[in-house]
């Protein structure tokens, strides 16, 4: 499992990057790994608007349906078509595979964890 | 016990490998004067239902006992019925009941661990495969509670297909499927609005039906055949839902009218009722919904999915797919809610539909629409007049008799016949006389003369009366 520390994180664990005005969202390696194969990602439609802490999807693998929550609220600028045909890019590489990205307002990170923070919290989620 | 009949070829091919001339020649040994030249001189074959109505008459000799007795007993003659309107009375083959009623498929529960009884899984997989066969749709699930929910369901999944929310029903769908689809989707909120049909063929109103469709409208749902009968235009009506971006869901409540009527190939998603398919009318339920559509739709289609597969051995099996949407994993959030033992339902029409066949389902679609239409004849010579004449439909007809349905039902009924069904509740424009009557493979001839026969003499004491 690996945590880069230029993302920040939320206990939905999902991550985030920004760049700019723009958040880039994906899911992190625990949930991926937690989830196991991942057959389907629902993506929202572009122009979405999404509040944080909101249901902005969902991913769905053999085991479950999880929903995918947005760290941070913004209008959804792109999502991540490639994942329509490739899912499991996911599995490969969650910290390389972007969901969507939204254009920010507000780019205030309250509540979201540091990588080192992340960690820890998921090792007291997990009891390991 | 198999019983495999050799074809003339095979017996040519025997004969020539042992080097005999004819079957007959093989007897030679047996003196001719000893030999049978006739044939048995045993009853023809008869059919299924023959053979019971045999059995129930020897039944009745034999409880009858006691002739005196007998007597004093009013004659137990069962009551002809006309009524359809979305439960339709069909032959149901003995087969059905002897293989639901084996442990393995009428004791299990709706399968959280589907894996295990791969025989259930098997059976549910060629449901959906027949279902796709008969509906032109790709995919199909197994199964729902009815045809109304089925239809309530197709258009909340019409609405997470589209992100709209809205549907737009023709009045000439069924009118207790419509009052489930309110009931279904008043808390969320999906605005309804209703299309009515042209007075001179009974179709839904195409220029009305365009006009109801906005930007909001996720789907149009109509019902081929209608519950008039009459077969709709489900090109036309899938043309102009399309054209503002709508799904068009097709209802179809009489599953039988498949043998005979275009599948509705150019709808999204269609929502059907299979009772008539071996599932006995009785109060209402349990019948046997399903919701068959396109491909493209399979991740917000309700319900239970199963599909084919390799074990790790590469041998076929199934498996119960997607049920990661269903509501034991995704609790509130499932996109359906199907409980109880709904499968052993969809097992009853998997069987009928395995023993009818292709063909056999032709040709009893064939028997219902010859029977209906000796029906009319038979209510038209008596002096009642049909309504949406040269309008294709199946095997129901709305029929005006006496000014009072309930006056023609009541002379009816006092003959043991269950007449047509009074639409006046439901259409009041049709007026106090239009009935709804039905005619299926059951119906006899001696019932619909007697019909007819009560339908004269009832117009000719009101013309009389009017004089």
């Amino acid at each position: 499992m690996s945590y880069p520390e230029k993302y920040h994180y939320a206990k939905s664990h999902e991550w985030l990057a920004l760049d700019g005005d723009t958040a880039i969202i994906g899911i992190t390696d625990y949930a991926q790994g937690s989830l196991g194969d991942i057959v389907f990602v629902e993506l929202p439609k572009v122009g979405a608007e999404i509040a944080a802490g909101a249901t902005f999807g969902s991913v769905e693998s053999v085991k479950a349906v999880s929903d995918l929550y947005a760290p941070i609220g913004g209008t959804v600028t792109e999502v991540n078509t490639a994942l329509n045909d490739a899912p499991e890019t996911i599995n490969a590489a969650a910290n390389d595979t972007w969901i969507i990205k939204l254009a920010v307002k507000d780019a205030t990170l309250d509540g979201l964890l540091t990588a080192a923070d992340y960690e820890k919290f998921v090792a007291e989620e997990t009891g390991h | 016990m198999r019983y495999l009949p050799k074809s003339p070829a095979d017996r040519e091919a025997m004969l020539a490998e042992i080097g005999v001339p004819t079957i007959e020649s093989l007897f030679e040994t047996i003196p001719a004067e000893y030999r049978l030249t006739a044939d048995l001189k045993i009853p023809r074959q008869h059919s299924e239902s023959e053979i019971l109505d045999r059995f129930r008459a020897f039944a009745g000799n034999v409880a009858s006992g006691d002739a005196a007795e007998l007597a004093t007993r009013p004659a137990a003659k069962p009551y002809a019925s006309f009524l359809g309107a979305g439960a339709y009375r069909h032959y149901r083959p003995v087969i059905i009941d002897s293989l639901v009623q084996r442990g393995e498929f009428l004791t299990s529960y709706t399968p959280y661990q589907p894996e295990i009884a791969q025989g259930t899984l098997q059976a549910m997989f060629e449901f959906q495969t027949m279902i796709c066969e008969l509906t032109g749709m790709e995919i199909a699930n197994a199964s729902m509670y009815d045809g109304s929910t089925g239809a309530a369901e197709a258009i909340l999944m019409a609405c997470r297909v589209t992100d709209r929310l809205g549907a737009v029903i023709a009045r000439t769908v069924h009118p207790e499927y419509r009052e489930v689809i309110a009931t279904v989707t008043q808390h969320q909120e999906i605005p309804l609005s209703e299309v009515g049909y042209v007075p001179a063929t009974g179709r839904v109103d195409l220029a009305a039906l365009e006009a109801a469709i906005t930007e909001e409208t996720a789907c149009v749902l109509i019902q081929s055949p209608n519950f008039f009968g009459t077969i709709e235009d489900v090109a036309a009506v899938a043309e102009i839902a399309h054209k503002k971006g709508a799904l068009l869901i097709v209802s179809i409540a009489e599953a039988v009218s498949l043998g005979i009527v275009k599948a509705p190939v150019e709808a999204d998603i269609v929502s059907l009722e299979a009772q008539s398919f071996g599932v006995a009318v009785g109060f209402g339920g349990p019948y046997c919904g399903v919701i068959a559509c396109k491909e493209k739709f399979l991740r917000q289609m309700p319900g239970r999915l199963v599909g084919e597969t390799k074990d790790m051995n590469s041998k076929r099996g199934f498996v119960l797919t997607l049920s990661t949407r269903e509501q034991h994993i995704r609790r509130e959030k499932a996109t359906s809610n199907i409980c109880t033992n709904q499968a052993l339902v969809a097992m009853m029409v998997t069987i009928y539909m395995t023993v009818y066949g292709k063909q056999g389902l032709r040709e009893l679609a064939e028997q219902n629409l010859a029977k209906a239409a000796y029906l009319r004849a038979a209510l038209v010579g008596a002096g009642a007049k049909t309504q949406f004449d040269g309008t294709a439909r199946f095997h129901e007809f709305v029929l005006h008799g006496t000014e009072s349905a309930e006056r023609l039902n009541e002379a009816l009924l006092a003959k043991q016949i269950i007449g047509g069904l009074a639409l006046a509740k439901w259409y009041p424009e049709l007026g106090e006389s239009a009935t709804l009557w039905c005619a299926t493979e059951l119906t006899t001839k001696v019932q619909m003369d007697a019909a007819a026969g009560v339908v004269a003499t009832c117009l000719e004491h009101e013309l009389v009366g009017a004089k």
